[in-house]
């Protein structure tokens, strides 16, 4: 009884292991858009990280740890860097872009 | 079964070598079919493995002592729950248990990678697929979990008694989760190395698994200290022994990572430095996992001397000349994008921080290999022991506690002197403060290190608690909601903040518990007979009864025979609290013809402290039964007349169940006859302050740890992008 558990476990991780890594050939996905996706993944982490940069330095500000000056000149930077990642964003998204979503 | 564990191991090897190659191969002729294949393969690891781990779990479950896994460290009397953890405890079982959780962490890792970093992952899949494969060796050829024996013996040796303690029973998973989910920062800071995209990208998708790793680790080594001060009968948590080293300099690491990761993030900075902390720390968590396993240091928690030393220095040096080379090769897109704006940033602190902790590190790594070293340059083993350890970790240390007070109250970026000034006033009042107050109650001259952590730990309580309160008050003006409402949507809101600050906290208390209870410790080691008393710092310790009792062992080890004492104790007469110390004795293996009543005792005898513990004090104690020293282990074996005149009582002509029953009902008498008269024994008895700080400080640590690893809300961030774009959008219009 032991074995012929044994035997069948062995066949369903054959045939599981085999179903899985056949998967991607048998599916034949193409993924044309895939360095574009990449490359707006990145932008988007990049814009949110920079996002949060930005509430940090207002949470500094608010909490006495930053001179309003310095607040101001700090701000200016970030949303200047900001504007520039969104604009790195909308030149994917432009038909200059070769980019096929 | 075992067949098919080990059709499983072999199966798992392939698939970790397939995937290497698909995902190369798919990597290098741009074919996305053959990378899917590869990343796939890591689930049919995980998949396989765990399969692997239920045949060995089942088998431990239901005493098949055929396998030799099981025989070695289990056995009949060994309660259940410990013989469910039994399976890592042995070598071969805490590998299968390494690589399967590697495989649990690296799914996770691919499945949320799934469309995304496209360029890294198959690099990153083929090196968890390469340690993958490397531990599937292991278990292949060099140290099977499903070996067996023909015919089965009947009875195990058991569970070494040591390890049967309820923080041991996670501790492993703990430590080994810890060091399985750096894997996964590593394996994407090669492939990011390899491609030469060295933004912060991979460390955003990777950096909860680094502050996992990094929390588990730190779980794992607070519940060894645990173990240690429950369970080893020396009365402390820490002895710089190199298996806790080796967990701990991971930790440190990645502790440095943790911090300096923010720059890079924020700033495009330390790429360099980051890349070698995350290369570096999962290169020391296998040399972690290779010092338990070589022998090649003298460890109570290792696993002996064995043959995978050889394998295992071959996978570190792998890991480390790759390291280097991609570092080196790749150094100039690894270059800066920013300086350093102020000496007064939050970033230099990180900096200042990071130096410590490395630092310490290199510290903690030459005095634990300094026996290797030493041999290796004179031809003499030498070691270095706590007090060296002490010399240097402590003063790192101090300025480590004291750091995580100014970090969090200096700015990111510019920092002038007066906003510093303005933010230090207060932690620098807590800090005078409590020198004032420790002045009073402390000796100054003879510990002026604990006296200058304690004033850290006051700088960092009111640095930290300043901020909620500022940060509190903020949202409480711009938000009109209630204080507890506020403080947690405070919170909720920036989670990486503030649950950095409370880990900070944390560990300032944790700190406090460190130095008070190794500075003003008092212990005795002593012989008492019943009725004698002693005095342990302002408590008296009177030795007022003998305790014994056979196979219903009072801790549920499955000991044999356990003999302990009852001790009172008061301070200035007055009643404080009961000790109930004790020994447990474990049967040998097997048990000897003609020598019944003592084989049943003359195994393992393994402490159990009585303790007394309050946020004050701990009062501790543990009790040796004098008796004849025993060759074999060194084991104190009382009563021994008696139990070699009950011996000469059992006939050896009976069958196995009566001998027993005969045995344990003589071992019954003795016990008796020792609670009755019971000799002199020996007691190590301590007072020690403030040690469950220690543990506290350890629960906020994870609190906050948490907190700052939990995700924020979807509908948060949502609403926090919504906002910032029209903020955003309303700058683009200026432009």
């Amino acid at each position: 009884m032991t074995a012929l558990i044994a035997a069948l476990l062995i066949a369903a991780l054959l045939t599981f292991v085999l179903w899985a890594l056949s998967a991607p050939f048998r599916a034949r996905r193409s993924d044309p858009a895939a360095g574009d996706s990449d490359a707006r993944r990145a932008l988007e982490s990049a814009k949110e990280a920079k996002y949060a940069e930005i509430r940090d330095n207002e949470t500094d500000h608010r909490t006495g740890k930053l001179s309003d000056d310095d607040f101001r000149a700090l701000d200016r930077q970030l949303r200047a860097e900001a504007v520039e990642i969104l604009r790195e964003l909308d030149e994917l998204d432009s038909p200059d872009s070769g980019a096929t979503v | 079964m075992a067949f098919a564990g080990r059709v499983a191991l072999v199966l798992a090897l392939v698939v970790s070598v397939y995937g290497i190659v698909a995902a190369l191969y798919g990597a290098r002729h741009g074919r996305r079919d053959w990378v899917d294949s590869g990343r796939r393969s890591i689930y049919c690891l995980a998949a396989i493995l765990t399969v692997a781990m239920a045949i060995l779990e089942v088998a431990f479950i239901r005493n098949d002592f055929s396998y030799n896994t099981v025989a070695n460290t289990s056995s009949t009397t060994t309660p259940l729950l410990y013989r469910a953890a039994a399976l890592w405890s042995s070598q071969e079982g805490s590998l299968l248990l390494w690589v399967w959780l590697l495989s649990i962490w690296a799914s996770v890792a691919t499945f949320i990678t799934r469309n995304r970093l496209r360029d890294i992952v198959p690099y990153a899949s083929s090196v968890l697929l390469g340690f993958g494969a490397f531990f599937t060796t292991l278990l292949v050829f060099f140290d099977s979990p499903f070996a067996q024996t023909h015919p089965a013996p009947v009875n195990g040796a058991g569970l070494d008694p040591l390890l049967r303690n309820p923080s041991m029973l996670i501790h492993p998973p703990m430590l080994y989760s810890g060091y399985t989910f750096f894997t996964i920062p590593f394996a994407f800071a090669v492939g990011a190395l390899v491609v030469r995209r060295v933004d912060a990208d991979w460390i955003r998708v990777t950096r909860r698994f680094a502050l996992a790793s990094w929390l588990f680790l730190g779980i794992g080594i607070l519940l060894g200290a645990r173990w240690s001060y429950y369970e080893l009968g020396w009365g402390g948590y820490w002895g710089w022994d190199p298996v806790e080293n080796a967990a701990l300099m991971p930790w440190l690491i990645s502790t440095a990572f943790l911090h300096s990761v923010m720059i890079q993030e924020k700033r495009g900075m330390l790429k360099i430095w980051n890349a070698s902390l995350v290369l570096g720390a999962s290169t020391l968590a296998i040399v972690g996992t290779f010092l338990v396993r070589s022998g090649v240091l003298n460890s109570i928690h290792a696993f002996g001397a064995s043959t995978l030393g050889i394998p295992f220095v071959a996978l570190i040096a792998a890991m480390t000349g790759g390291s280097i080379y991609l570092v080196v090769s790749r150094r100039e897109v690894l270059r800066s994008e920013h300086t350093l704006d102020s000496l007064f940033s939050r970033e230099a602190a990180f900096l200042l921080n990071n130096v410590v902790l490395v630092g310490l590190c290199f510290v903690i790594f030459w005095g634990t290999f300094f026996p290797l070293i030493s041999k290796a340059v004179t031809g003499t083993s030498a070691a270095v022991g706590p007090p060296w350890f002490d010399r240097y970790t402590v003063p790192l240390a101090l300025i480590l506690v004291l750091l995580s007070g100014v970090g969090p109250a200096i700015a990111w970026r510019r920092g002038s002197l007066a906003n510093i000034r303005r933010s230090f006033l207060l932690p620098l009042l807590a800090a005078a403060a409590m020198a004032i107050a420790a002045y009073t109650v402390v000796p100054i001259s003879s510990s002026i290190g604990v006296v200058v952590l304690f004033c850290a730990a006051a700088f960092v309580f009111a640095s930290v608690g300043q901020e909620f309160w500022r940060g509190w008050r903020v949202r409480r003006a711009t938000a009109s909601e209630s204080p507890p409402v506020a403080l947690a949507s405070m919170v909720r809101r920036n989670r990486r903040r503030y649950g950095g600050y409370i880990v900070h906290l944390g560990i300032a208390v944790l700190f406090i518990g460190v130095a008070a209870s190794a500075t003003f410790e008092h212990e005795q080691t002593l012989s008492l007979q019943r009725g004698q008393s002693v005095r342990v710092g302002a408590y008296t310790m009177k030795y007022v009864k003998a305790t014994g009792s056979v196979v219903t062992d009072p801790n549920h080890t499955g000991a044999t025979m356990t003999l302990g004492a009852v001790l009172r104790v008061t301070r200035d007469g007055r009643y404080v609290g009961t000790l109930r110390p004790s020994a447990g004795y474990f049967p040998a293996s097997p048990i000897v013809p003609g020598l019944v009543v003592a084989s049943l005792i003359s195994g393992d005898a393994v402490d159990q402290i009585g303790l007394k513990s309050s946020w004050r004090r701990d009062l501790w104690a543990a009790i040796k039964p004098l008796g004849t020293t025993l060759p074999a282990n060194g084991t104190q074996l009382p009563e021994e007349s008696l139990v070699n005149r009950a011996d000469g009582l059992v006939p050896t002509s009976e069958s196995g169940p009566d001998q027993l029953s005969l045995a344990y009902y003589l071992l019954r008498a003795i016990v008796a006859h020792y609670v009755a008269y019971p000799p002199p024994a020996s007691f190590t008895l301590i007072a020690s302050p403030l040690v469950m700080w220690i543990w506290i400080g350890g629960l906020i640590v994870l609190l906050g740890g948490l907190t700052a690893i939990w995700p924020a809300p979807s509908a948060l961030r949502g609403r926090v992008r919504a906002r910032y774009l029209a903020r955003v959008a309303q700058e683009l219009g200026r432009a």
